[in-house]
């Protein structure tokens, strides 16, 4: 394959590179590795020949890197309302502020803007762009793209943030796209590598049981999305920023927006004290009813992993994972979840883990405080038959 | 109206497996499949063309392999294939992927509609969609759950949000990426199966579609990984023994310690 080659030379035919290959790329072929094109330059084979026998390509550099400098948010409001994860990007740049040593800013679209630009001063921004347009009060992706690529052009950032929301995700990446730059998504964890002034991001890879660290060496800004909730959100203080008014885009008459339903909040797993999650080890749908009386007698709610959505056992609502809710309930009973990383993503801020499930090797056991091995039904039942029942429903705790 | 359909190859199952003790991962004859929620962008184009009349198209950059995939998609009503497959692809992150489709996309000439699904199940980004819309020039819409009018140059769309759900209209050409509630997508039919085996399928090399050497496969690719790992443990665990009543029993008293139920008067009654 292209990006990655191997030197024929230095290369021994060991195989450490083929066992370590999760694409099953590589191959020995008269005693040295080949690589396929099934290859997707993860670069695990990179850290796994201990020759240095197998090197990546890389691209042409940007230039003028160096003039970047700062990091921006994309601030996220609907109805005036600052969405928290907002807040919580804003507290992650004050921390990798401190390595970097630069300016935060943050930019938000519509006629609220300058009521949040406080709020937003508070929590860390050092400038905060407005823009007080109409249509940029429920902005749709393609405005709020131009309005973002302003701020960019303006501030010149080195990292520029996003809540990995419905329209985070969506508005990223177009501006990446439109800047030719990198966009990872849906980051756990964000450092700085402070001898390259790089953005160390971290996140769920391969849909298993892997993490990938991911740079963008060569471009800038460098982007991340963020999903709500997978940082902490910090106390706001009193201090002073400047507030700058950037023009409003050009309108688009491509697209508009005809409608706009805000759905009630219902009493969901988001908030919930207690959550009784179910994988596909409950076996059937019927069994479901076993974690529901569990969660009505602990005040509780019931999750479910992605394979049991998929299938259309449980409502979306329910889904547990980096592609659904992010929880941090007080206790999590996971019920016969495997624990796939995208899964412990979603429930990593659980303050105590009870895992039951037949497989003792289960990824979930290792964040578990309490593990049960065994078929999580007939524990459920057990279960059920030596709690007492609960005289009202709704939590205490 | 002239559609076309984006598909992805990926794995069938969403699990890695290492092994304890080499820490290298188990492999089960993993097989690859259509990315499930292309299969819903692919019926919903199928759905339109019917409706409207047109044709539909399946577009992927993939190993030659995914030629398999391509004939499946065309025995469930997509009408033609085009596959962009050269080593020089390889190693692609979403920002040259984008590109590279979009090579496919100016090679297929003047379309209305371009249909992805809302995201892969390998990666997860849901950045392709945007991106490739953003490099043609076209409005997006995504997570779309529902298309309430098609009509000629213009469409009215259901989207979730997290907020609730908004109704958006765009002019066309524009590209929607499509939530899993948007249909239920047909099984292939036997007509269909060899119909699909007759049915036009052109593979393409990055010279064929005027790929910037620089913006594509690895080259283009302004993300790497430079490390992957596995987490590591850092809870104590407590593992419940005996038989299930037994360990239930333990349990049961961790439960109403952790819900402070246990001195809660009206539950020892």
């Amino acid at each position: 394959m292209a990006g990655m080659t191997v030197d024929k030379d230095k290369c021994v035919g060991c195989g450490l590179c083929a066992s370590t290959c999760p694409q099953n790329a590589i191959s020995l072929a008269g005693g040295k590795a080949a690589i396929s094109e099934e290859c997707v330059a993860c670069g695990l084979c990179l850290d796994a020949c201990r020759l240095g026998a197998i090197r990546r390509e890389s691209g042409q550099r940007q230039q003028g890197l160096e003039q970047y400098r700062g990091i921006l948010v994309f601030a996220e409001q609907h109805q005036g309302h600052l969405e928290d994860v907002t807040l919580e990007l804003l507290c992650k740049a004050k921390e990798l502020q401190r390595d970097l040593d630069c300016k935060i800013c943050a930019v938000v679209p519509g006629r609220q803007g300058s009521h949040l630009a406080q709020t937003l001063i508070g929590h860390g921004a050092d400038t905060v762009y407005v823009c007080p347009a109409e249509e940029l009060d429920e902005p749709l992706e393609q405005q709020a793209a131009d309005l973002v690529e302003q701020a960019i052009r303006r501030f010149q950032p080195e990292i520029v943030l996003f809540g990995a929301t419905e329209l985070g995700r969506s508005l990223a990446p177009r501006v990446a796209a439109r800047l030719h730059t990198g966009l990872t998504a849906d980051c756990t964890v964000l450092e700085i590598d402070r001898e390259k002034r790089l953005l160390q991001q971290t996140r769920p890879a391969f849909g298993g049981n892997l993490m990938a660290t991911i740079v963008c060496p060569d471009h800038r800004p460098q982007m991340a999305t963020v999903r709500p909730g997978v940082f902490a959100k910090g106390e706001p203080e009193a201090r002073q920023g400047e507030v700058e008014a950037l023009p409003a885009p050009a309108c688009q008459p491509a697209i508009q927006l005809v409608a706009n339903q805000i759905a009630q909040r219902s009493a969901g797993i988001a908030d919930a004290p207690v959550i009784v999650a179910v994988g596909k080890g409950i076996g059937s749908q019927k069994n479901i009813q076993y974690a529901q009386q569990l969660a009505d007698r602990l005040g509780g709610q019931v999750g479910a992993s992605r394979p049991l959505v998929d299938a259309g056992w449980a409502q979306y609502s329910m889904q547990v994972g980096q592609t659904g809710h992010t929880v941090a309930p007080k206790l999590y009973i996971a019920c016969g979840i495997s624990g796939a990383i995208q899964h412990l993503a979603g429930m990593a801020g659980a303050q105590t883990v009870v895992a039951i499930n037949t497989d003792p090797d289960a990824p979930i056991f290792r964040v578990a405080h309490y593990a049960v091995v065994g078929d999580c039904v007939e524990v459920l039942k057990q279960l059920l038959a030596q709690l007492p029942e609960a005289p009202v429903p709704g939590g205490n705790i | 109206m002239k559609i076309i359909v984006c598909i992805k190859q990926v794995p069938s199952t969403n699990e890695v497996k290492l092994d304890p003790e080499t820490k290298t991962i188990i492999r089960d004859g993993r097989q690859s499949v259509i990315n499930p929620f292309d299969t819903y962008a692919m019926e919903e184009a199928v759905r339109l063309k019917e409706k409207l009349g047109g044709t539909v198209c399946a577009l992927s950059m993939g190993i030659p392999a995914v030629e398999r995939l391509l004939r499946e998609a065309m025995s469930r009503g997509v009408d033609s294939a085009l596959l962009l497959s050269d080593r020089a692809f390889a190693g692609a992150d979403t920002l040259a992927t984008a590109y590279t489709l979009s090579l496919g996309v100016r090679h297929l000439g003047d379309f209305d509609l371009i249909l992805c699904g809302r995201m892969a199940i390998d990666g997860d980004t849901a950045q392709i969609g945007p991106e490739l819309a953003e490099d043609l020039g076209i409005p997006q819409v995504t997570n779309v759950t529902a298309i309430l009018e098609a009509r000629k140059g213009e469409l009215l769309c259901a989207k979730a949000t997290d907020q609730g759900t908004q109704q958006v209209r765009v002019k066309l050409p524009a590209l929607l990426t499509v939530a899993k509630d948007i249909n239920m997508p047909r099984m292939a039919s036997i007509r269909g199966v060899k119909q699909s085996l007759q049915a036009p399928l052109e593979v393409l090399s990055a010279a064929d579609v005027q790929a910037d050497p620089q913006r594509i496969g690895l080259k283009g690719s302004p993300t790497q990984v430079v490390r992957t790992f596995t987490p590591e443990k850092t809870v104590e665990c407590v593992w419940l023994e005996g038989d299930t009543a037994q360990q239930a029993g333990q349990l049961a008293k961790v439960l109403l310690e952790k819900t402070q139920r246990g001195e809660d008067a009206a539950w020892q009654a």
